[in-house]
C-alpha cells in the first residue's frame, strides 16, 4: 500500500530544519470538505452575529497613539506582550485539542482535517469577522479589540503546533508506551513523563515558526478599519499605520529599527534558550555533537537561573501529579470489545446533522447576497493571484537556490547566515511595505507588476534557510566522489546538488508559497498617505470587502483562495513531498 | 535431559492456558494467527526461556503475561502465594526503552512513582537497586551518556526495583555486541544464583539457541505461523554452563533439529513457508546471501554438509538470520535440511562452480521452476503484448491472501530475485513490471 509519507518531527528537529505544516498521514479527502464546510458555517454564523453590532463600535474611544519616539518602546512592549498572550492561548489550544484528538476516534474524525484546512487557510481575511465579534463582547471596552488583535495572531499560530503535538502523541515509541502500561502510569502522569518530553522538541520549532508568522499579523491586526470603524491599540502596528497616513518617512524608519530589535531579543533571550533546553527531549539514545547552544541558555545556567525560571513549570507539574491521587493499580487490558456500534452510530448521525445544517447557512448566506457573477470574478481574481505566487516562487528560487546551496556547502558560512535567514522570516514585511509604495509612487511603475514582489518578501526566506539546511545535510562522502570523478556544472546539480536539497527545498516553498497567499491580502493593496496602490487579485478583493464591511464578499474571497491553496497543497505540494520521501531520502 | 515428571514439585506463578491470539481483521479466517492454543505454567525458582523465530509469537505471549497484550481467547491465571498476593511481572526490554529525558536514577524509578511510593523510599530503593546492577555513580547521567550494555542495566534496574516475583526478559541482550552480551548474561546469571535479586522466576524471550541452553532450565521451542509449542526441553546441566561442554553441545544440536524438524517431516518443500502456490510468503533473503552460504557450506571444513549449529556460529549468524536463508536454498531445490544439518544439493554444487552467467541462468531455472509467484508473473508478462505489467495488480493478488506487509515484502523478494535471475525487469517510477531487460 502506497501511503503519503509523514515526516516525523523528531528527524527535522536536529539543527535548523524548521517546519511549519505538518501531513497527515491518512487523507480521507471527504473528512476536509466536512471541516471546510463546517468552519465555513461557522464564519458565516460570526460574521451574522457580529454585523450586528458593529454599529455602536463608532463612538469608542481610545487613547490616540502617537508617533514620538519616546512611546515606541513602550508600544513595542505592548505589541511582543499580545504575541505571547496568543501564544500562551495557541499552547492551552494545542494541549487541549491535539490530545482530543490523539486520544478519541470521534473527535479525531472532525479535529485533524479541521486542522488540515486552518492551517493552509488565508487566516488574515477572517480578521474582520473576529474584530468585530470580540468589540461586540465588550462593548466600549479596550479589552473587546486587545481580544481581537490577540486572536488574529492566535489564528495564525495554533494550527500547526496543534498539529505537531497531534502527530506527536500519535509516534510515542512503542517501547516506552509499553513501559508506561506496564507500570500503570496514571494518564496524568503518562502525559507528563512520557508525551509531552517526547512531543516538546517539535513543539517547541513549530512555536517559533508560529511565532514568525504571529509578527506578521500583529502588524496587521493593532490598525484595523471595519466598516466606519477604525481602531488603534496602541503598538507599532497602530504606529506604522499611523505613520502611513501622515506619510512620516522617519516614523517608519523608526519601527523597522524597533521591530527588528524585539525581533532580535525574542530570539536570543527566549527561542534559543529554549531550543537549547529542548534538546534534551530528543529521542535519540546517542548525544548528537551538533546540540543546539544559547549563549542566554548558558548565561541562566551559569548564573543558576534556571531552577528559577522553570520554578513555575516545576510548580504546575508537582501541582498535577498531586492532583493525580489515583490509587495506582496496574491495568490488565480488557478483551477486545468490539466498536460499540449503536454509538458510532449516533454520532455519525449528529455529524450528519450538523453538516446539512452548515450547509443550509451557507448556501442561503451566500445565494441572499451574493450572484453567480461574484463567484467568477472572485475565482478569476483567484488565477491572477496564483499566477503571481508561481511566477514569485519561481524567482525566489532561481535567486536563493544556488545562493542556498553555496553558503550550505561551507559550513562557517552557513552557520552565521542561517540565523540571519531565520531573523528575516520572521521579521514582518508588512513593515517594509510603504517604501515599496513610495518607490513605485516615485517611478511611475506598473502597479500590477511591481507590487507583487511584497508577497514574496517575508515568505522567500524559508526557501533560502531550507536549502542551506539541506545543502549541509549532503553527505560529505557524496560530495567527495562527486568532486573525485570530476563532476561539475549541470551534472552536479542534476545528480547531487537538487536531489540532495530537494526534499528540503518543497518545505520551504511550500511553506513561502502558503505565506505568499495569505500576504497577498495586505500586498497588493496598499497605501501611502492619500496614495493608493491596487493591484487586480483576490487579496485585494478581500482588503476592500474587508474596508467596506462587505461580509458576504468577504467570505466568498477567503473561500475560494482556501480552495486554491489547499488546490495548491493537494496538487503540486503533496505529490512532490511524496515523491521527495520516496526518493530523494538520503538515508 | 530429564523429564518433566523428575522435577520436584514446584509452586506454580503463573498458568497459561488456550491462548490464542489473532493479528489482523478478517475474523478467524483471514486474520494472521499468531498464537494457536499454547499452554504454559511457570512455576518458582526457574528460568524458562522461549525459543522461536521471528513471527513465533513468543513476544505476543510474553506481552499477554505482561498484560500490554489482551489475547483473543485464553487464560492468564496469576496464583497467588501464601499471603493471598498475586504474583507481579516487570518488564526488560529488547531497545532498553528508556526514557532519554531523565536520568538513570529517574528512569529506576518510573514504576515507583507510578505506585505513589514516598519520595525518600523511592529514593533509598532505586539507589539499591542500581547499586546491585553495578551502576552505582551513574546515577544522575542521561541514557544517551551510556554505552548499551550500561543501559540494559538500567532497564534490569528499573524492573527489578518494583520487587515483581517474575522477571519478563524481551530479548534483552540481542541489541548488544557478543562481548557485553556475554558479560551482562553471566552476572544476571550470577545474581540469580545468588539469589540477590527479588524474583521468584525468570521468563525470556530469545532467538539465540546457544543463549537458551546457557541460561534456562526450562527451553519451550515455538514453531512460527501459527505460533505454537513445538516441543519442550528440560535443560539440567549444572550452573555454571560450559559452551565446550560436549553435552551442551549436543543439546544444541538437539535443539537445531527440532526447529527444522518440521520441514523434514514434510518430504515436499513447497510447505517451508506459509501458504502454498503464490500465496506464499517469501522471506527477505538477497541472492548474495544465498550464493555466501552455498559457498560457504560447499568449501571445507564442510564440503557440502554443515551442522546448522556450527554455521550459525562460523558465520555468526542469529537463526533468525540463518533460517530464512537454509530455507529458501531448500525452496529452489539447492539443498535440503537433514536433521540438524543441511546438505547441498548437486545443482547447488555446480551453481558454486559456475561464472556468474551460468549462476545467473541456473538461478532462473530454480526460480520458475520453483517460486510459483516468480512463475506467475512471468508468465503474464509473456501473455501480454507489451510485455508489461503493473506491480499494483500482483500485490492485491497477492494481499487477498496475506497482509499487506507480507505482501510487499515477498513483492519486494520476488522483484529481487527475478532481477538478479533477469527473468523480469521491474521499474519502480512507474511500478511496472516488464520483460524489456530480462533475457
Amino acid at each position: 500500500m502506497r501511503e503519503l509519507p509523514s515526516i516525523a518531527p523528531a528527524r527535522i528537529v536536529r539543527g535548523m530544519r524548521p517546519f511549519a505544516r505538518h501531513w497527515r498521514i491518512t487523507t480521507p479527502g471527504w473528512a476536509d470538505a466536512v471541516a471546510f464546510l463546517l468552519l465555513a458555517a461557522l464564519a458565516v454564523l460570526v460574521a451574522k452575529g457580529a454585523a450586528g453590532v458593529a454599529e455602536p463600535l463608532a463612538d469608542l474611544r481610545i487613547d490616540p497613539v502617537s508617533l514620538d519616539p519616546w512611546h515606541l518602546p513602550a508600544y513595542a512592549l505592548r505589541t511582543t506582550l499580545r504575541m505571547f498572550a496568543a501564544l500562551g492561548a495557541s499552547l492551552l489550544f494545542t494541549f487541549v485539542v491535539a490530545t482530543l484528538a490523539a486520544k478519541s476516534k470521534r473527535a479525531e474524525m472532525i479535529i485533524v482535517p479541521a486542522l488540515d484546512i486552518l492551517q493552509s487557510v488565508p487566516i488574515l481575511g477572517f480578521l474582520t469577522f473576529t474584530v468585530t465579534f470580540f468589540m461586540g463582547l465588550f462593548p466600549g471596552q479596550q479589552l473587546g479589540v486587545e481580544l481581537a488583535a490577540i486572536f488574529a495572531i492566535f489564528t495564525s499560530q495554533a494550527w500547526n503546533m496543534a498539529f505537531s503535538f497531534y502527530q506527536s502523541l500519535r509516534s510515542v515509541p512503542a517501547d516506552l508506551a509499553e513501559v508506561s502500561q506496564g507500570f500503570g502510569l496514571s494518564p496524568w502522569r503518562r502525559f507528563l513523563r512520557l508525551e509531552l518530553p517526547f512531543a516538546t522538541p517539535a513543539l517547541v520549532w513549530n512555536a517559533m515558526m508560529s511565532m514568525s508568522g504571529g509578527w506578521f499579523f500583529v502588524v496587521a491586526s493593532e490598525a484595523i478599519s471595519v466598516g466606519k470603524t477604525r481602531i488603534m491599540l496602541p503598538g507599532i502596528g497602530s504606529w506604522l499605520a499611523l505613520a502611513i497616513d501622515r506619510q512620516d518617512f522617519g516614523a517608519v524608519g523608526w519601527a523597522v529599527g524597533a521591530m527588528a530589535i524585539v525581533i532580535l531579543l525574542y530570539d536570543q533571550l527566549v527561542f534559543r534558550p529554549v531550543v537549547a533546553w529542548a534538546d534534551r527531549f530528543r529521542f535519540e539514545q546517542t548525544a548528537s555533537q551538533d546540540a543546539p547552544t544559547s549563549w542566554a541558555y548558558d548565561v541562566f545556567r551559569k548564573a543558576r537561573l534556571l531552577p528559577v525560571l522553570f520554578a513555575p513549570l516545576r510548580l504546575l507539574g508537582a501541582l498535577l501529579m498531586t492532583l493525580d491521587r489515583a490509587p495506582a493499580r496496574a491495568q490488565r487490558p480488557q478483551r477486545r470489545r468490539t466498536r460499540d456500534p449503536i454509538g458510532q452510530k449516533l454520532w455519525l448521525a449528529l455529524v450528519a446533522v450538523v453538516l446539512g445544517a452548515a450547509l443550509w447557512v451557507v448556501i442561503g448566506y451566500v445565494a441572499r447576497h451574493l450572484a453567480w457573477g461574484d463567484a467568477v470574478s472572485a475565482f478569476g481574481l483567484g488565477l491572477i493571484t496564483m499566477l503571481r505566487v508561481l511566477v514569485l516562487i519561481a524567482l525566489a528560487s532561481l535567486v536563493w537556490v544556488p545562493i542556498g546551496v553555496w553558503i550550505g556547502l561551507r559550513p562557517r558560512w552557513a552557520e552565521r547566515l542561517q540565523p540571519i535567514a531565520q531573523f528575516l522570516a520572521a521579521f514582518p514585511a508588512n513593515v517594509l511595505f510603504p517604501f515599496a509604495v513610495i518607490a513605485i509612487v516615485h517611478w511611475h511603475l506598473d502597479v500590477d507588476v511591481w507590487l507583487s514582489p511584497l508577497m514574496v518578501l517575508g515568505t522567500q526566506w524559508y526557501i533560502l534557510f531550507n536549502v542551506i539546511a539541506g545543502a549541509s545535510a549532503i553527505p560529505n562522502d557524496l560530495r567527495e566522489a562527486a568532486g573525485m570523478f570530476g563532476v561539475r556544472g549541470w551534472q552536479w546539480w542534476r545528480q547531487l546538488g537538487i536531489p540532495g536539497i530537494f526534499p528540503y527545498y518543497v518545505t520551504g516553498a511550500l511553506t513561502a508559497s502558503g505565506g505568499s497567499w495569505n500576504a497577498s491580502i495586505v500586498a497588493e493593496a496598499v497605501s501611502w498617505g492619500s496614495e493608493r496602490l491596487e493591484a487586480h487579485g483576490l487579496g485585494t478583493y478581500i482588503a476592500k470587502a474587508t474596508t467596506a464591511g462587505d461580509f458576504p464578499r468577504v467570505t466568498l474571497g477567503i473561500a475560494v483562495m482556501s480552495v486554491f491553496v489547499i488546490g495548491f497543497n493537494r496538487l503540486l505540494w503533496r505529490p512532490l513531498y511524496a515523491y521527495a520521501d520516496r526518493r530523494l531520502r538520503l538515508a | 535431559m530429564a523429564t518433566l515428571a523428575s522435577l520436584p514439585a514446584a509452586r506454580p506463578l503463573v498458568a497459561i492456558e488456550h491462548l490464542t491470539h489473532r493479528y489482523g481483521k478478517g475474523g478467524t479466517s483471514g486474520a494472521l494467527l499468531v498464537l494457536d492454543d499454547v499452554a504454559l505454567t511457570l512455576v518458582e525458582n526457574e528460568v524458562v526461556g522461549l525459543l522461536g523465530r521471528s513471527g513465533s509469537g513468543k513476544s505476543t505471549l510474553l506481552r499477554s503475561i505482561a498484560g500490554l497484550i489482551a489475547p483473543d481467547e485464553g487464560t492468564i491465571a496469576f496464583v497467588p502465594d501464601e499471603t493471598g498476593e498475586a504474583p507481579s511481572v516487570s518488564m526488560v526490554f529488547q531497545t532498553f526503552a528508556l526514557f532519554p529525558w531523565l536520568t538513570v536514577l529517574q528512569n529506576v524509578e518510573l514504576g515507583l512513582e507510578a505506585q505513589r511510593v514516598p519520595a525518600e523510599e523511592r529514593r533509598t530503593r532505586a539507589i539499591a537497586a542500581i547499586d546491585l546492577i553495578g551502576l552505582d555513580g551513574f546515577e544522575n547521567a542521561y541514557p544517551k551518556e551510556l554505552s548499551g550494555g550500561m543501559r540494559q542495566r538500567v532497564g534490569l534496574a528499573r524492573a527489578l526495583v518494583v520487587n515483581p516475583s517474575l522477571l519478563l526478559m524481551d530479548e534483552p541482550f540481542s541489541a548488544l555486541d557478543v562481548l557485553t552480551a556475554e558479560t551482562l548474561r553471566s552476572d544476571l546469571l550470577d545474581l540469580w544464583s545468588e539469589g540477590r535479586m527479588p524474583i521468584k522466576s525468570i521468563l525470556i524471550v530469545t532467538h539465540n539457541i546457544e543463549e537458551a541452553v546457557l541460561m534456562c532450565d526450562r527451553i519451550l521451542v515455538f514453531s512460527s505461523n501459527p505460533g505454537r509449542v513445538a516441543a519442550e526441553i528440560v535443560v539440567d546441566l549444572p550452573q555454571p554452563r560450559d559452551r565446550l561442554d560436549p553435552a551442551f553441545r549436543a543439546l544444541v544440536d538437539d535443539i537445531y533439529a527440532r526447529m527444522t524438524a518440521r520441514v523434514a517431516v514434510e518430504p515436499v518443500q513447497d510447505g517451508v513457508f506459509p501458504g502454498s502456490g503464490i500465496q506464499m510468503v517469501l522471506p527477505r533473503v538477497s541472492t548474495n546471501a544465498l550464493a555466501g552460504l552455498m559457498e560457504e557450506v560447499d568449501a571445507p571444513p564442510f564440503d557440502g554438509r554443515a551442522a546448522m549449529a556450527d554455521l550459525a556460529d562460523q558465520l555468526q549468524l542469529e537463526i533468525d538470520e540463518l533460517f530464512p536463508i537454509a530455507e529458501t536454498l531448500q525452496l529452489l531445490r539447492f539443498a535440503e535440511l537433514q536433521g540438524a544439518d543441511i546438505l547441498l544439493t548437486p545443482a547447488a554444487r555446480r551453481y558454486v562452480e559456475a561464472d556468474v552467467d551460468d549462476r545467473k541462468a541456473m538461478f532462473a531455472r530454480a526460480l520458475l521452476a520453483h517460486v510459483p509467484l516468480a512463475q506467475h508473473i512471468r508468465r503474464i508478462l509473456d501473455e501480454r503484448t507489451g510485455h508489461n505489467a503493473p506491480a499494483r495488480r500482483f500485490r492485491d493478488e497477492l494481499e487477498d491472501h496475506m497482509s499487506p506487509d507480507y505482501a510487499d515484502e515477498t513483492l519486494r523478494t520476488v522483484t529481487h530475485w527475478g532481477r538478479y535471475a533477469e527473468v523480469f525487469a521491474y521499474d519502480e517510477d512507474d511500478d511496472r513490471f516488464s520483460l524489456e531487460d530480462a533475457v
